[in-house]
């Protein structure tokens, strides 16, 4: 699975790419995987506020709707248009052409708490672990059981 | 001796066509009258087509052949096992069509006088006094139209009570183990919906409701058992915390089917709830319906509720239109009658004993088949359930089996598949709700298709990934269906529009 470097995560699975006071944001390749395939996505007007950490919009796939959390605050300076004709582009290419809104920051230190690529990747991973153990656990209680 | 298939002609059984697909022109069912002079003015020119493109022409019996073979195709409960989880696909038994059906309620009029309706008041009368005595509750509306509209209703009797005390207040209080209803239900009401999260037993915790409950809350919406099938231990807890600062508690009786002869949600410090007469009072359901979803209250609230209400006289039932204080009107006339007379007919055959031993019987069966699903199925929450169970697909993960994948291969083993991906708390959610109705043989014949169906997962996974095999269409895609729905066939091209 790839975490791009440059960009910035949190933990609830948005990237940020940063230039200057503008910050792009859309959701991971391990939040599209999770999610399957995306049927619909709901994203705010042009000029509207972002709150950190708040809903900014939703994506829809087959198996659930999930607001998507705005990693860091600002007004929206552009929507990705491509996105409510072609919800796939979300799944084809998350860091790409599946970007979801651009935002122009109104604090940099919202930038504070994201994860680097590294961090994002080594929390993902003990993600899946704990599901994991989890799993292990599950089984050891079977083989008891037998 | 046994058809063979092989001589079978298989040609209309697998590819029905569709009706603009067959006939010829020139074929009909009936004629027309001559047209008369008069006939051809009595719709103005401009209106009339000349022609309809791709207009099917069909002899009756091929429309007839046509629509039974599709009546085949049915999954009913008539003919196989139906276990959705949350939605309760409870079996309404014939005995509520043969009642709604008698002339007296079914051919009456909704304007005709009162004093020649008043058996049906007195059946409405008699089935509020029943949900009232099944709910520990006070008053009630028979009139919202379904557990939605209940909801809604109920809300609004919550914000003009408060209103009159003051303050309508903004907020409501919804566990992430809602029905989606219920957070749609506050919006469209006007409140904001303040999210709390479920512990890891999968119930709502006092002190989690203590730490956002102040006096912007006008109520908690609480679902009772909750839709991970538990019960809500701690509910007098939390209601007497959400009270303490003013705020109404409001309970989605959505799953009063687990409930009802045994638990009285009006002794738990509920204020308003409603019921799903589909789901607890076997009324039909899911297409089928309409629905009914009745709001009780407690005394309090009672004069905020719809108009009309039906008041008894000098033995005489009488609709009273005239409370100042009432939200007003929420339905035409009084509710989806018919569905009332079900609930009625269903009350009634049962009785006190039959209404407990159906809840009790649901229980059983939902923890016989948790017990027995164990085996294969990683169970979401350890506790006996209420009236469903709820497994993921996390044992079946490392063989790249997921739960739509089981569904799928449900229907090859002759079941309908439970509820998937709900509630959302769950990743990978298998829902599955018996209902009191089904023997212990189904229950057995269920679990041993699921639990081939695990050893499938195991041994040879692509048979549960491809699946269904046997179905008339195989794997739909779903997500293709969602992005780019075709809506409306388009005759005239010959294809979709």
């Amino acid at each position: 699975m790839e975490f791009p470097e440059g960009l910035k995560y949190s933990k609830e699975h948005e990237w940020v790419l940063v230039e200057g006071n503008t910050a792009t944001i859309g959701i991971t390749e391990f939040a599209q995987e999770e999610l399957g395939d995306i049927v619909y996505v709901e994203l705010p007007e042009v000029g509207e506020k972002v709150v950190k950490d708040d809903p900014f919009g939703a994506v829809e796939s087959v198996k659930a709707v999930s607001d998507v959390y705005a990693p860091v605050g600002g007004t929206v300076l552009e929507v990705n248009d491509v996105l409510p004709d072609n919800p796939e582009t979300i799944n084809d290419d998350p860091y790409g052409d599946g970007w979801m809104i651009r935002v122009e920051m109104t604090d940099e230190e919202d930038l504070k708490d994201l994860m680097t690529a590294e961090e994002y990747a080594e929390y993902v991973e003990q993600q899946k672990e704990d599901e994991d153990e989890e799993e292990e656990e599950d089984e050891a209680e079977d083989e008891e059981e037998k | 001796m046994s058809e063979s298939s092989a001589i079978k002609p298989q040609s209309e059984a697998s590819a029905p066509r569709l009706l603009f697909e067959s006939g010829s022109p020139g074929r009909s069912s009936f004629y027309w009258p001559a047209e008369s002079e008069k006939g051809q003015t009595t719709i103005p020119g401009e209106f009339l087509r000349e022609d309809i493109p791709g207009f099917p022409e069909l002899g009756e019996l091929e429309v007839l052949r046509h629509f039974t073979r599709l009546s085949h195709r049915n999954f009913a409960i008539e003919s196989q096992f139906y276990p959705l989880g949350s939605c309760t696909m409870k079996y309404n038994p014939k005995v509520n069509e043969v009642v709604a059906r008698l002339p007296g309620f079914a051919q009456i009029h909704p304007l005709a006088p009162i004093e020649i309706l008043q058996g049906a008041m007195e059946l409405l009368y008699d089935l509020e006094r029943i949900l009232i005595e099944i709910s520990g509750m006070d008053c009630i509306s028979l009139q919202p139209s379904a557990g939605a509209q209940g909801e809604l209703t109920g809300l609004m009797l919550i914000r003009a009570c408060l209103t009159e005390k003051g303050n309508p207040r903004k907020k409501i209080i919804v566990p992430d183990t809602a029905h989606g209803t219920n957070p749609a239900s506050s919006t469209l009401c006007g409140y904001d919906v303040v999210q709390i999260s479920s512990t890891a037993r999968g119930v709502i915790d006092t002190a989690t409701v203590a730490k956002v409950m102040d006096e912007d809350v006008a109520a908690i919406m609480i679902t009772n058992p909750n839709t991970l099938g538990l019960f809500e231990r701690d509910i007098e807890a939390i209601a007497a915390v959400v009270h303490q600062k003013g705020g109404l508690v409001y309970l989605d009786g959505a799953n009063l089917n687990a409930l009802m002869g045994v638990a009285k949600p009006g002794h738990m410090g509920v204020d308003v709830l409603h019921m799903n007469l589909h789901k607890t009072f076997s009324t039909p359901h899911g297409g089928g319906g309409p629905g009914a979803g009745p709001v009780a209250v407690k005394e309090g609230l009672s004069e905020y509720l719809p108009v009309p209400r039906i008041v008894k006289q000098n033995d005489k039932f009488e609709l009273l239109e005239d409370c100042p204080k009432s939200i007003g009107r929420v339905r035409s006339f009084f509710g989806n009658f018919g569905i009332l007379v079900r609930a009625y007919t269903y009350i009634i055959s049962l009785g006190r004993e039959g209404l407990e031993e159906s809840s009790r019987m649901a229980l059983l069966n939902a923890n016989y088949i948790r017990k027995k699903l164990e085996k294969g199925y990683q169970i979401a929450y350890g506790e006996p359930c209420m009236h469903e169970c709820i497994f993921t697909d996390r044992l079946q993960h490392k063989y790249g089996v997921n739960t739509l994948d089981i569904a799928k291969r449900l229907l090859d083993y002759g079941f309908h598949p439970p509820t998937i991906y709900f509630p959302l708390v769950v990743s990978g959610a298998l829902m599955i709700e018996p209902t009191e109705t089904e023997t212990p043989e189904m229950l057995d014949a269920f679990v041993e298709a699921m639990l081939a169906i695990a050893q499938e997962a195991k041994e040879n996974p692509d048979v549960v990934k491809n699946a269904p095999h046997s179905t008339p269409v195989k794997r739909l895609d779903e997500a293709r269906a969602a992005r780019k729905p075709i809506l409306r066939w388009d005759p005239g091209q010959g294809g979709a529009e």
